[in-house]
């Protein structure tokens, strides 16, 4: 058997820690929307008051085929599969940003379907191979 | 039973131990730096900026696992007050402290090319960086406070609720919308790294670790080293 002493300092400590865990639960819970580092298309559709003079991000997919560049402005439509959202911008993009892959764009909305954007960040997924193997996949896929 | 643990003991293996990895650390770290660098291919969208990766996803592990068994001996020594347990976690704790922060420069400059941003305040970055600020508060307790069974009651409070920080960490990913990407190796279901690219990856991991073992190693031997000096014969 443990001695008492042993007994005692273990309940203490599950006893804290337990707290601190539902306590740090709550906390969480209560930020939530500002942990969110940015707001799917549907976020915006779904989201009643947007202030639309405070800077926010927004993320998704770029839609395929959906990429204009013109000389001053670059155009694109970012999607989550349900909602889309027309995004505009000018200056550089990453080395990463094309269609078809994840992007976070920094700005504010016009309304809820225009957004101007004056930073644009790539998102990768998490999907590493070599050229020749996506060369291939793309071959299979035709 | 208890000879095996006498200080004396620990110190002979910790002699050993040390020499044997000096004899392959170089070795193995030469073949795996030579996959990562030159023989694993360059990644299909990233190109050659992918071999961060090497370093950055080996570091971060370090960096949560030293942290993890740091709480969970600090959650032995609270309970049990075995002495031996704080000269373990006071030497693991400078290598985790190390590696995380190793996480979070590569991270960042890996950053720069890929997303675009040398740093932002996503969930799991900002988890991460947490943990660095855990690492510091608990190193920093054992300078900062002359008494040593306040100090080590402190620093076993801050590494207890840190643990809290580690799922957090690992899990950011998926429970919030991050600009990092999620895990690419799951410990269920396949992984969707190429093979090409995993294997030096856990290669660069495993000499990562030796490397880590050496410097608790020594760390060890040193804090040992103090104890005989003050010509205490039992911790």
């Amino acid at each position: 058997m443990l001695p008492k002493k042993v007994k005692k300092r273990a309940s203490l400590l599950a006893l804290m820690l337990l707290l601190s865990v539902i306590g740090i639960f709550f906390i969480l819970q209560s930020l939530n929307k500002n942990i969110l580092y940015f707001k799917s298309p549907t976020d915006i559709k779904n989201n009643q008051n947007i202030n639309f003079d405070k800077k926010i991000r927004v993320g998704g997919m770029v839609k395929k085929n959906s990429l204009i560049i013109k000389e001053e402005e670059i155009k694109f439509v970012i999607t989550d599969f349900n909602n889309e959202l027309n995004i505009s911008f000018s200056g550089t993009v990453p080395n990463l940003f094309s269609e078809e892959k994840g992007v976070v764009a920094e700005g504010k909305l016009q309304d809820k379907t225009f957004f101007i954007a004056d930073r644009i960040l790539a998102k990768h997924d998490e999907n590493y191979m070599p050229p020749e193997l996506k060369d291939m996949m793309k071959q299979n896929a035709k | 039973m208890f000879k095996i643990l006498n200080l004396s003991n620990i110190f002979y293996w910790i002699e050993k131990l040390i020499g044997f990895i000096n004899s392959v650390f170089f070795i193995l770290l030469l073949v795996a730096l030579s996959f990562a660098l030159i023989f694993s291919p360059p990644d299909y969208l990233q190109g050659d900026s992918v071999r961060i990766m090497y370093v950055h996803v080996p570091s971060a592990w370090i960096g949560l696992a030293s942290f993890s068994s740091i709480s969970i001996l600090s959650i032995a020594h609270f309970i049990f007050k075995i002495k031996n347990i704080r000269l373990i976690t006071k030497s693991i704790a400078p290598i985790g402290l190390m590696f995380t922060c190793l996480a979070l420069v590569t991270g960042s400059i890996w950053g720069q090319p890929t997303w675009g941003t040398w740093w932002v305040w996503d969930a799991r970055i900002t988890s991460m960086f947490i943990l660095a600020l855990f690492y510091v508060g608990f190193i920093s307790t054992h300078k900062l406070i002359a008494n040593e069974n306040k100090a080590n009651k402190i620093s076993s409070i801050i590494a207890i609720i840190g643990l809290i920080n580690i799922p957090i960490i690992k899990y950011s990913v998926d429970w919030w919308n991050t600009l990092h990407q999620p895990a690419s190796i799951k410990l269920i279901g396949e992984s969707s790294i190429h093979s090409s690219m995993l294997m030096p990856l856990l290669l660069m991991f495993f000499v990562f670790i030796l490397y880590c073992a050496l410097i608790f190693l020594m760390k060890y031997k040193t804090e040992i080293i103090k104890i005989k000096k003050k010509n205490i014969k039992r911790i």
